[in-house]
């Protein structure tokens, strides 16, 4: 594991080779020889101060203000007034805050879980068949990751409108009226139709990770496999799974954390609604700044949902990172 | 290098950032109080208004253009720069732009507790009563209307106090009836109901309904034409204004919740209808789909272009066709001048000539419905209009306009918007529903 900000060595003696100022060469090569290889020298902090510059300017300046914020009960236009960490136990007692940490974890299922699935399902039938055309049906089962979040939200308000939308004039028209739903309109449907268009985006995303993994795994494994007689779901389990499982982790962190800071589609396709059968975190945050006059709150929620993506992403790395030592 | 040292130097920067954060609030208004007096604009000298306004609908939007064209014709010297955004966008931004430095000079803050109380309690808005009496704004505008722009500085009590603004439109929020399936507005609820009935026998919809994800506004506007008729009109004022006594958990709001619920369970609503947009049910209407609709007066537009002479307006009957009339009603945002203003005076001309006797005749005549009195030379003749200024008169002389229940606290449209949702899905029955708002509201109110 490297958490350094310059890793490389070599990339480093590059840098400060030839042509950089000469008085440094022999400066940095005395330092350099005072501590073990590989340990990269001070002056590496100077190339990365600009981007430090841009983080801290970017992303730590707001995450700091909002930690600020979040100690302060305030509408946006009165002093504020200091409440401790009040703000984070109304996260674990409100039970609407509950309610929206509750429907992240379903989303879960929907964004993570489901895509993933299919994303092995894919790769493990392309990993044993040739597939004319592949190329074209790898660019359309990836098509929804393209497109934008906003489209694709305003895309399936359409088809799940339960008058005008096709999904139910086709059931209509097959005379499977009983199924009609009102996808996003009916309090115990609305949360998985949302999650749906979730397993829709993402999983080509986990598709195309597979794909690119089952291919870097050598052909004799499969061919080993097939002489000691393996069936496709034994080969699947002990050639196909253990080789992805790098890009298995990366998928796991990136659906993890769309699910978990869902809030485009949520936003345009429910608004959080029925009632609040929809609602998100990140749907919570919004309302809390831009609608009710509860910043404190708002940013409360933010971090509160930063630290559970954070957790959720580390113990993700963590076990894949062990499995590869251990294997 | 170590994780040890990169979590310390990520300390020092999140440390700075606090320090940054926390000595970065800093408040200072430049504007002026203004005179409180009628001021010669040309006078002024060279004047720039910034006004940020939620006139986006055609009507709206063509009148305040011709106005804003008008003023600046007559004052060379004054230069209005305009941004408009919609009801939705506005409500969610206002905030944030009558907080930053260069805040407009004018803006249309919302009535209630949510916008205009909060901005009242921040000290933001300049009380606008010496202009009024300056203005003769208090004889331009009836007491109730007047009594909906105004609040008491600390923004604990709405409808006394300091007047924060004034409105260019009136609102009804009554029922459009399609006049090829019902011939005359019915004169009882009885009446009303049993047109529902014959519309549901005929498989047609009896009201168009949308109220879909955020467009509660629908189910709320809906609910509360029922409770205008199970409900006196104090008891929905006092609720709504925060008197003592004031409650929603009353017998005759639950009453109004029980008899919405039957109406959607009789099958008298848009089926579906928390799937439904808001803008889906005006279409189908329009299209000729359904009896009625439930909408404010901002809808005449629309419907008349789509419709013609084929829509009706009127407001929903009592028991008995006697009982007087009760909408629920008001005006549109009012316009309000930030203390940050540099130029109170030249603001406040504004204001009163995008509301005076010439500005009304406008208004008509871009179709919409003008809050203070209309001249009976002026007034439409025929068709929906005429349909509605009869109403309009109807319900100021009987002082029958009751407000939006969203005024009441600042959570309260998702709240009660959501609370309908829930009700019209069998989630909840009329007396949680009642309940659970009354919870929110008296936490609302104890805080003030």
């Amino acid at each position: 594991m490297s958490s350094s900000v310059t890793t490389d060595p070599a990339v480093a003696s590059d840098l400060s080779s030839p042509g950089r100022l000469r008085a440094d060469g022999p400066l940095a090569d005395s330092s350099a020889s005072e501590r073990p290889p590989g340990e990269p020298r001070r002056v590496g902090y100077l190339y990365a101060l600009p981007a430090l510059l841009f983080f801290g300017l970017f992303v730590l300046a707001p995450l700091g203000h909002a930690a600020w914020l979040s100690l302060f009960e305030w509408d946006g236009l009165t002093d504020k007034e200091w409440v401790g960490l009040d703000n984070y136990a109304d996260v674990v007692s409100d039970p609407e805050l509950r309610r929206a940490f509750g429907h992240a974890a379903v989303l879960l299922i929907f964004y993570s879980a489901l895509p993933i699935c299919l994303g092995l399902l894919l790769a493990g039938v392309v990993a044993r068949t040739r597939v004319r055309g592949l190329a074209l049906f790898r660019t359309i089962l990836f098509l929804p990751q393209v497109i934008a979040l906003v489209v694709v939200a305003a895309m399936w308000k359409m088809i799940y409108d339960p008058e005008t939308g096709p999904l139910n004039r086709a059931l209509r028209s097959v005379g499977l009226d009983s199924l009609e739903q009102n996808w996003l309109g009916g309090f115990d449907i609305a949360l998985p139709s949302v999650g749906f268009i979730g397993t829709w985006v993402m999983y080509g995303l986990a598709m195309i990770l597979f794909m690119a993994g089952v291919q870097k795994i050598p052909p004799s494994l499969y061919d080993a496999a097939r002489v000691d007689g393996a069936g496709p779901l034994r080969e699947f389990l002990a050639v196909t799974l253990p080789g992805l499982r790098g890009e298995l982790a990366v998928a796991l962190t990136l659906t993890t954390i769309a699910a978990l800071r869902n809030f485009d589609i949520v936003y345009i396709t429910t608004a959080g609604g029925p009632g609040t059968a929809t609602t998100v975190p990140a749907f919570q945050v919004y309302q809390r700044v831009f609608e009710f006059p509860r910043v404190g709150s708002a940013a409360a929620v933010g971090i509160c949902l930063l630290a559970v993506i954070f957790l959720l992403a580390l113990l993700i790395n963590r076990t894949a990172e062990r499995g590869t030592a251990t294997r | 290098m170590t994780m040890r040292k990169v979590m310390r130097g990520l300390t020092v920067l999140l440390a700075f950032t606090l320090f940054l954060a926390a000595c970065g609030d800093d408040d200072d208004d430049g504007g002026n109080a203004g005179s409180g007096k009628k001021v010669d604009v040309a006078k002024a000298g060279d004047v720039t208004l910034t006004v940020l306004d939620q006139q986006v609908r055609s009507g709206q939007d063509a009148a305040l253009k011709r106005l804003n064209a008008e003023f600046m014709k007559r004052y060379p010297n004054v230069t209005i720069e305009r941004t408009n955004r919609s009801f939705e966008d506005l409500q969610k931004t206002v905030r944030l732009a009558v907080t930053r430095p260069d805040a407009p000079d004018i803006v249309q803050a919302n009535q209630g507790y949510g916008i205009m109380g909060a901005l009242a309690k921040a000290n933001i808005l300049l009380p606008l009563d010496d202009y009024a009496e300056a203005y003769g704004w208090n004889e331009r505008y009836s007491e109730g209307l007047l009594a909906f722009n105004s609040f008491s500085p600390d923004g604990s009590k709405f409808g006394t106090g300091n007047l924060y603004g004034i409105s260019q439109a009136g609102e009804i929020v009554g029922i459009f009836y399609n006049k090829d399936k019902v011939a005359e507005p019915p004169q009882t609820m009885a009446d009303f109901e049993a047109l529902l009935q014959k519309a549901k026998a005929e498989g047609d919809i009896g009201i168009q309904l949308g109220n879909a994800g955020d467009d509660k506004y629908g189910g709320i506007h809906d609910y509360e034409t029922v409770l205008g008729r199970t409900a006196s009109k104090e008891q929905v004022r006092d609720f709504v204004f925060g008197k003592s006594g004031g409650a929603f958990n009353s017998p005759e709001f639950e009453q109004a919740a029980a008899k919405f619920q039957e109406w959607n369970d009789a099958g008298y609503l848009t089926p579906k209808v928390n799937g439904t947009a808001y803008d889906a049910a005006v279409e189908r209407f329009a299209k000729g789909d359904g009896y009625f609709f439930i909408g404010g007066t901002w809808n005449i537009a629309t419907l008349k272009d789509a419709m013609g002479d084929r829509v009706g307006f009127f407001i929903l009957p009592g028991e008995a066709e006697s009982d007087e009339p009760i909408a629920l009603g008001g005006e549109d945002l009012p316009w309000t001048i930030t203390r940050k203003s540099e130029n109170p005076d030249v603001a406040a001309a504004y204001i009163d000539f995008i509301t005076n006797e010439n500005a009304v005749k406008v208004l008509v005549e871009t179709g919409n419905l003008p809050a203070p009195p209309v001249p009976a030379a002026d007034r439409p003749k025929s068709g929906l209009e005429a349909d509605v200024f009869e109403q309009w008169d109807r319900l100021n002389e009987a002082d029958g306009l009751i407000p939006y229940l969203d005024y009441a606290y600042d959570t309260a449209y998702d709240d009660i918007g959501g609370g309908i949702q829930e009700l019209l899905d069998g989630q909840e029955d009329p007396k949680e529903f009642v309940d659970s708002i009354q919870t929110k509201y008296s936490e609302f109110i104890e805080g003030l």
